[in-house]
């Protein structure tokens, strides 16, 4: 058997199954993807709003820098975080090191400029239709901001899921701040990484499978919300 | 009755780098009714229209509404059709609720009264973005009449539209009119220009060539540009 045909029928043995150790991995790389998601956009897309439709002292500056940080290699971002979490670090009283919470900070710290930057761009282009109706209209600033946001709903749902596919596909920086601790800190990427290494390939393969069936379910549940909710907007 | 005449337009002048677009304009806007603005392409007519509602801002010269600066106040009392409509990326209807929630302490017209005046009471849970050019410019022209504006300026409102989408508008524009709302209207048209203005402004490479009551501008224009515009001649 081919080493994809024996991938394929260890992952739908392990799914059918339901192998705890599986579904432990599973729930854990969710749960630290989805909270960094989640804190990602608190942070992100009202960076992005301001960065898209204000103008300040160093605005291209700001934006170049976090163009910049959307390209910086997972491992250094790991490394950074490692040294302020680490015992002789700035936070290293706060005991954070090899837990899910520095994985999510670590993963936060990668799609935030994702996030911000790419929301900037579609809010940018959205502020140039809009302004000078709002300007008009005397729409008050933080009105035209939450309308900028309903209006550019659909195409952020584009941008969130590409931080998703960042944080749930990224391996260096979790393996570096959690250590890759079994029932710990053990998620579907640094497990794929360990399985490598020992030469279980169709093992690696078979979660690798399962981890992209995993990110095409969340990315189908997104486009599928988009549709109900276009659907509820208009009345059908 | 429109509290916001006389205007007063002072050497208004406005340029771009070396080319003068607005050069020296002062007249004053006294009577009610509708004002047409003519002159060719590259006139001034929008810009001047832009800065009577102070979306731009000119190099020097000021403008009065019954003796004042325009401010909050006088912009809550006017509003802008634009040639190119721009609208929510929702139903007609929400569009207009959109308006009114802005302005949900003043005295805004209903929503039933705005859609069924410009003829789209049918079309009201319709997506905005699915609508025909003309029955977006009157939405537009619903969501502008919403606000019971004292001045409601057009810039080329009518362009590309067809003819029973043109009479539409004009007729509630008429009524709008009668009910004591100034007009301000911008119009290459010049058959509707016969049919609705009170009084003219010709502007020509940005300066004021005629500003006179309709019927003497389209019976015996004073300046030379004016006939030359009027007898379909190419103006440079």
């Amino acid at each position: 058997m081919s080493i994809f045909a024996e991938a394929t029928a260890t992952a739908f043995s392990l799914i059918i199954n339901a192998n705890a150790d599986l579904l432990e991995i599973i729930g854990l790389s969710m749960k630290v993807s989805l909270s960094a998601l989640l804190i990602a956009c608190i942070l992100g897309l009202p960076i992005g709003a301001l960065l898209g439709t204000f103008d300040f002292a160093f605005k291209n500056t700001v934006k170049g820098i976090l163009t910049a940080l959307m390209g910086m290699p997972p491992v250094v971002v790991g490394l950074i975080v490692y040294l302020h979490l680490s015992r002789s670090g700035l936070f290293g009283a706060l005991e954070l090191l090899y837990t899910p919470t520095a994985m999510i900070i670590a993963q936060v710290i990668l799609i935030t400029p994702i996030i911000a930057v790419l929301s900037s761009q579609i809010l940018e282009d959205l502020h140039e239709e809009y302004r000078d109706l709002f300007i008009s209209l005397v729409v008050p600033p933080p009105n035209a901001l939450l309308t900028y946001l309903i209006e550019a709903r659909y195409s952020l749902l584009t941008v969130i899921l590409a931080g998703f596919g960042r944080a749930i596909s990224e391996v260096g920086a979790v393996m570096i701040v959690g250590g890759n601790i079994d029932h710990l800190t053990r998620v579907m990427t640094t497990a794929i990484a360990l399985e490598t290494s020992k030469g279980e390939l169709a093992l690696a393969l078979a979660l690798g499978l399962i981890l992209l069936i995993l990110a095409l379910f969340v990315n189908f549940a997104a486009q599928q919300a988009k549709s109900l909710l276009s659907v509820q907007r208009y009345g059908g | 009755m429109c509290t916001l005449l006389p205007i007063t337009i002072d050497k208004l002048t406005l340029t771009a780098g070396q080319k003068t677009l607005l050069n020296n304009i002062s007249l004053n806007i006294t009577s009610s009714g509708i004002l047409v603005i003519m002159g060719p392409n590259g006139a001034g007519k929008s810009l001047f229209m832009r800065c009577l509602h102070g979306l731009s801002q000119p190099d020097s010269g000021r403008i009065l509404f019954a003796g004042d600066e325009i401010n909050q106040t006088h912009r809550k009392s006017q509003a802008l059709i634009f040639q190119k409509p721009v609208l929510l990326k929702r139903s007609v209807r929400q569009n207009l609720e959109f308006v009114r929630n802005l302005h949900r302490t003043d005295n805004v017209a209903s929503i039933e009264l705005a859609l069924r005046n410009v003829g789209l009471s049918k079309l009201a849970s319709q997506p905005a973005n699915q609508l025909s050019g003309g029955e977006r410019q009157r939405l537009a022209l619903a969501r502008a009449l919403m606000m019971r504006p004292q001045m409601l300026f057009l810039d080329e409102a009518c362009a590309n539209l067809d003819p029973a989408s043109v009479s539409n508008i004009e007729e509630v524009l008429r009524q709008a009119c009668k009910d004591g709302q100034k007009i301000i209207l911008i119009t290459h048209d010049i058959a509707q220009a016969k049919r609705l203005a009170d009084e003219v402004i010709f502007l020509h490479h940005g300066a004021l060539c005629e500003h006179t009551p309709a019927r003497v501008f389209f019976q015996s224009p004073k300046s030379q540009a004016a006939r030359a515009y009027l007898d379909g001649q190419i103006l440079v």
